[in-house]
């Protein structure tokens, strides 16, 4: 919003800081893309067998520009980090980052000359889920846990140090 | 079949012939690499053998092989004879310095892409094709992925014990 | 008055119609495509070198991963190819189970092929459908192989572990389900004009250009030429089964939706076929040294042991040549070009990848279309990058 980064250390804010984390929480809008394997496994989960619906998250985006949570899933390649880094900037704050899948974690079986060795090289990951690839479970559980970190954040941290939270 | 196609290449190719091969009951004619839009064109005109598709190109990289005293390449053409249900290959090998060989772009258009992904993997160059360039691989990548003295690039995997060191790249 | 020019025009590769990282470089003339020219390689995973530095068995799960909807029929051609190599006969229960399997997957790529394409087209409700109805299938891979898509359960030589107890009633379910939905999807799309109006005459392509550019799968037949390697050069005892191939008439997208329909039908024949005439027997072939032994042989006896431990270690040397084996995927044809040299590792494994030829002709499909048009001729090619790009 800009108007948070102005609040002065001596305010604390509670039930604002609770209402805002819901609404984030609640409507997490996903930046629809798939890069290889996972994406298939990710459209599962969107679809109505594993309906990612009940947590107000069926709606993929398409642009960058309306998303705030970023699934990278499936692996990295060397030609299409660059591009990724793109998208990752042009998300607007505050965003959040999903590495699906052994690849985009850690290079998974392909560790040679043309994958990324994980995309937390390029952008700073929030919560990774591994599995290759994941079963659609397993990508719930990985978005409630992202769920519960949002809960306990704060709108006056700016972004930088929500990135990557060890 | 087989023997449709050996004689019509003997009959008029007989001197671009080096050998013949039968493995596993797939049948290839190793070619001399000048020959090869000549047969291929041949082949195509003949309406009788109907070798209408080109099915595959490739190659393989001998390098530190006993083989490759015939030349480091090898270069693979897959053909298949639509009215016979035939499969067969022709066989080119190419020197180490400079590979060349003629495109096929003029018989098949689909050889266009198959030929890049040789240029791109191997470095084998064809001679007018229309656009040569970087086809799968990123244009800042030097060298040919599938060349066997082009390292894989193993990287040390990273666990909590070493998760500060910077990666270590094993070539 | 201001001189025309064409306008280039830059899609993907994040672009929620190119299926995954597609980009494509058009140059328009207001609506028009002019030229189009596409750009791949964002997805490149160096999978063919990748598997040349693994032995035999360990390079096997890089196939499923090459193209991720149909991990079966990969599995198979690589299998194929391997024994072809090593010259080992398996089973006919293995086969037959494997052409079931295959067929599963091919049902499997067609259902998401055509939820995604109607999603393309502005019909958002059939990718809730098809993906509803793949789990079925999902769950008999889960139940054979323990995984959802990954499975690797074809083996080198056999089958991973035995088929499991419920396969037979699971596979008539599925079917029986299916088979009725699909009249469903008819219904909702068949004669349904948006959809003819954005499919008919679209994205066509002549049986003589399609020869030409080499194409395979239902791309060609769509054209009206009938090659199919199922009945032309059966593999994996093909022979043994009734089934048609179909064929399209005018070579255009609605064509290939149509026979990608009938395609369906005719695996669930083929399945049924497999199910009702399954013959009993080992589900590994027995070659010492090669395939890996059953594992209750390796809990009993010393020798099978040693083997299982040789072979998981040190791999077995295949002969020096090259073999190329060539399954009917649902995308076309998939080729294994293997060459042995003596060692423990391929020398080269080539894929000939289907989606990767059957992209080559985009360019043609789409010259002189609407520019709406393009996310339709790209739907109807039923590309899968993980396989363009390797
Ligand atoms: S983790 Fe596995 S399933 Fe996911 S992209 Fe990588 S190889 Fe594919």
């Amino acid at each position: 919003m800009g108007l948070e980064e102005k609040i002065p250390d001596s305010i604390m804010l509670t039930t604002l800081d609770k209402m805002v984390n819901w609404s984030r929480r609640r409507s997490m809008w996903p930046l629809g893309f798939g890069l290889a394997c996972c994406a298939i496994e990710m459209i599962s989960t969107f679809g109505p067998h594993f309906d990612l619906a009940r947590y107000g998250m069926e709606v993929m985006r398409p642009s960058p520009r309306q998303a705030d949570l970023m699934i990278v899933a499936g692996r990295v390649s060397v030609k299409m980090a660059p591009i990724i880094k793109t998208l990752y900037e042009q998300m607007p704050n505050p965003k959040w980052v999903l590495s699906m899948g052994a690849c985009a974690s850690s290079g998974g079986v392909f560790n040679n000359y043309a994958v990324v060795q994980g995309v937390d090289r390029i952008i700073p990951v929030d919560i990774y889920v591994p599995g290759c690839p994941p079963r659609p479970e397993q990508l719930m559980e990985g978005i409630l846990k992202l769920h519960e970190m949002v809960k306990k954040e704060s709108i006056k941290n700016p972004r930088e140090e929500w990135g990557r939270k060890g | 079949m087989e023997e449709k196609i050996r004689q019509f290449l003997n009959s008029k190719f007989s001197d671009s012939i080096i050998r013949e091969d039968n493995f596993r009951g797939e049948q290839s004619f190793y070619v001399k690499p000048e020959s090869i839009f000549p047969i291929c064109e041949a082949l195509l005109e003949n309406d009788d053998l109907d070798v209408k598709f080109l099915k595959d190109i490739t190659a393989v990289d001998w390098y530190d092989h006993p083989l490759a005293e015939n030349g480091r390449f090898e270069v693979i053409y897959n053909l298949y004879s639509f009215a016979h249900k035939y499969r067969f290959f022709l066989k080119v090998f190419l020197p180490e310095d400079n590979p060349n060989l003629t495109s096929l772009t003029g018989l098949w258009i689909g050889a266009n892409w198959l030929e890049r992904e040789v240029y791109d993997l191997f470095g084998v160059t064809f001679e007018g094709h229309p656009d040569l360039t970087k086809i799968i691989t990123p244009d800042e990548l030097e060298g040919h992925p599938l060349r066997k003295d082009f390292p894989l690039t193993y990287e040390k995997p990273r666990f909590s014990w070493n998760k500060d060191n910077p990666p270590e790249v094993i070539k | 008055m201001a001189e025309s020019r064409t306008l280039t025009l830059n899609m993907g590769p994040q672009h929620p119609s190119t299926h995954g990282v597609l980009r494509v470089l058009l140059e328009l003339d207001g609506e028009t495509v002019v030229k189009a020219k596409p750009v791949i390689g964002y997805l490149h995973t160096g999978i063919e070198k990748t598997m040349e530095s693994k032995l035999y068995y360990k390079a096997l799960p890089c196939t499923d991963r090459m193209d991720y909807l149909a991990p079966m029929s990969n599995n198979l051609g690589y299998c194929l190819a391997v024994e072809k190599l090593m010259d080992i006969e398996v089973p006919d229960k293995v086969k037959w189970a494997r052409v079931c399997l295959a067929e599963l997957t091919r049902v499997n790529s067609h259902l998401v092929w055509l939820g995604t394409h109607a999603l393309d087209l502005g019909a958002m409700s059939m990718l809730l459908y098809t993906f509803r109805e793949r789990e079925l299938i999902l769950d008999i891979y889960e139940a054979c192989g323990g995984q959802r898509m990954m499975t690797s359960y074809i083996r080198i030589g056999g089958l991973a572990h035995e088929l499991p107890k419920d396969f037979e009633q699971k596979v008539r379910n599925m079917i029986k389900i299916i088979r009725e939905r699909l009249f469903d999807y008819e219904k909702l799309l068949t004669n349904n004009p948006i959809f003819i109006g954005r499919t008919k005459g679209v994205a066509v392509i002549s049986a003589e250009d399609a020869m030409n550019y080499c194409l395979s799968g239902p791309m060609l037949r769509g054209s009206g030429i009938k090659h199919d390697l199922r009945k032309d050069n059966p593999y994996s005892g093909y022979e043994n089964f009734d089934f048609e191939v179909p064929i399209g008439k005018n070579g255009d997208a609605y064509d290939r939706y149509l026979l990608r329909l009938e395609e369906i039908r005719q695996s669930f024949r083929i399945c049924e076929q497999v199910l009702d005439g399954m013959p009993e027997g080992p589900y590994r072939a027995h070659v010492p040294g090669v395939v890996l032994p059953p594992k209750e042989d390796i809990l009993q006896k010393m020798e099978a042991m040693i083997f299982h431990f040789k072979i998981i270690t040190e791999g077995f040397k295949a002969p020096v040549g090259s073999v190329y084996q060539a399954i009917e995927s649902p995308k076309g044809e998939i080729g294994f070009f293997i060459t042995g040299d003596g060692t423990n590792k391929p020398r080269r494994v080539r894929v000939r990848p289907p989606a990767f030829v059957n992209l080559a002709c985009l360019p043609k499909l789409v010259e002189g279309c609407l520019f709406s048009d393009v996310v339709c001729a790209i739907g109807s090619i039923d590309i899968i990058l993980g396989e363009v790009d390797r």
